[in-house]
């Protein structure tokens, strides 16, 4: 435990040492909206709910790829040796995906309300779309983090985090978008139990599978 | 012993699956259907060797899990396309929307996915550690997409979303009398063919060695 604070600590403060790249990412997040909003709003000035919807979640897809392949590539090869001795992998692992976690919070939270504020706002359950949006960050960090772990050991990370993730993610974003169209039409709660147990599973599967399987990771 | 493995094999996948019994399209379950469980059998005995490999760091598990591997992309696409022929007579079109052909086509980008991880390494102990993690994941990550999701919306394939399945109506015990012999021989046979690779890699790499 006391561990893993310390490696959260860590993260932290590293990620606010070299405050550009968090800033690049919400400038990314900023842009991409700005985009979407020229064509859709300044163009037509109507935009159905389901592109309304899935837009956000592409934009946020590609956002957690792009700031969680560095979570592992950012620090030295030295470095990673001298955690390496010092902490159990376990901790390591655990740490990085509570981080990653908290920064696609941060990151969808802050891009919901960008966008919100760019491209109107549909939606009639906020509640339960903001419980979709803490499920889904919590997934794309699970899944990105092992993914980033396992695509900065070879050379061509950016690439081979795109093609290594997006298949694996995409039960979840299939899941996530429903969940998030019946938020959006104003269904109850009651209807939608289903998807939300589902995602929790699937976070639950990759949180287990990514603790097990991470020390053979660190090993090379 | 490996002699007798293959006469089997040869027998059962050889004459089972040829043995005609209706001449209707139902003739494509003793193919499509038994493809996709020799599919999973194949992913699972990847998978499995992607662990052994984990625990024992043996290069030979490694060989083992990626032959499996690529049998079961071989089968998938095979599985595919006996799909796509028979949903081109009974739904009127060969790729209808269906929850279990979006996750056939996944699971196909997952394992294109890694056998592309596989290639960007040079180092042996390296890519076997790392592909067989991938693949745990991976799998882990795609089976809730095939057993559970098709459940959940409506499909058109028997046994999900309302409509029954085979077992009810359409398999009298002739049928069956195939239908079971078909899934064990295609699994077989794609047992053999990887084995049949995985024999020539070996071969390969004595010879690399003698070098």
């Amino acid at each position: 435990m006391q561990e893993i604070k310390a490696l959260i600590e860590k993260e932290i403060r590293l990620e606010w040492r070299q405050k550009y790249a968090l800033n690049g990412m919400l400038l990314y997040i900023i842009s991409t909206v700005f985009v979407c909003y020229m064509n859709f709003k300044l163009k037509v000035d109507i935009i159905e709910p389901i592109t309304w919807n899935t837009l956000f979640w592409i934009i946020l897809l590609f956002s957690a790829v792009n700031s969680i392949t560095k979570s592992f590539t950012q620090e030295g090869a030295g470095r990673q040796l001298y955690y390496y001795t010092l902490a159990s992998p376990q901790g390591i692992i655990i740490s990085k995906i509570i981080y990653n976690t908290l920064l696609m919070l941060v990151l969808s939270l802050l891009g919901f309300l960008i966008y919100i504020i760019m491209m109107g706002n549909p939606i009639q359950n906020i509640p339960m779309y903001l419980v979709c949006l803490v499920l889904g960050a919590i997934g794309f960090a699970t899944t990105l983090t092992m993914v980033a772990g396992i695509a900065s050991k070879a050379e061509n990370t950016s690439t081979l985090m795109a093609i290594l993730s997006f298949p694996i993610i995409l039960p979840m974003l299939m899941m996530i978008i429903k969940l998030s169209k019946s938020a959006m039409d104003g269904l109850g709660w009651e209807t939608s139990y289903d998807e939300i147990s589902i995602l929790l599973a699937i976070d639950a599967i990759v949180l287990s599978i990514s603790y097990l399987l991470f020390p053979y990771l660190w090993r090379s | 012993m490996v002699l007798l493995f293959y006469t089997v094999v040869q027998g059962v996948a050889g004459t089972i699956p040829r043995q005609p019994v209706l001449n209707e399209t139902l003739r494509n379950v003793y193919f499509h259907v038994p493809l996709w469980f020799g599919m999973m059998t194949l992913m699972a005995a990847s998978v499995w060797f992607g662990i052994r490999y984990l625990r024992g760091g043996n290069i030979k598990d490694d060989e083992y899990s990626s032959e499996f591997a690529n049998t079961a992309i071989l089968y998938g696409a095979l599985g595919f396309l006996t799909g796509a022929i028979w949903g081109n007579y009974t739904w009127g079109t060969p790729i209808p929307k269906d929850p279990k052909i979006i996750a056939v086509e996944v699971g196909l980008l997952i394992y294109s996915a890694y056998f592309v991880l596989r290639s960007s390494f040079d180092d042996e102990q390296k890519r076997g550690r790392l592909s067989a993690v991938y693949n745990i994941f991976a799998f882990a990550a795609f089976m809730p997409l095939v057993w559970i999701l098709p459940r959940m919306t409506d499909s058109l394939h028997p046994g999900n979303g309302g409509n029954p399945a085979f077992g009810k109506y359409d398999m009298d015990n002739r049928v069956r009398m195939v239908f079971y012999p078909a899934i064990i021989g295609w699994t077989l046979l794609g047992i053999w063919l990887t084995s049949l690779r995985i024999r020539l890699r070996a071969i390969k790499r004595l010879k690399m060695e003698q070098e």
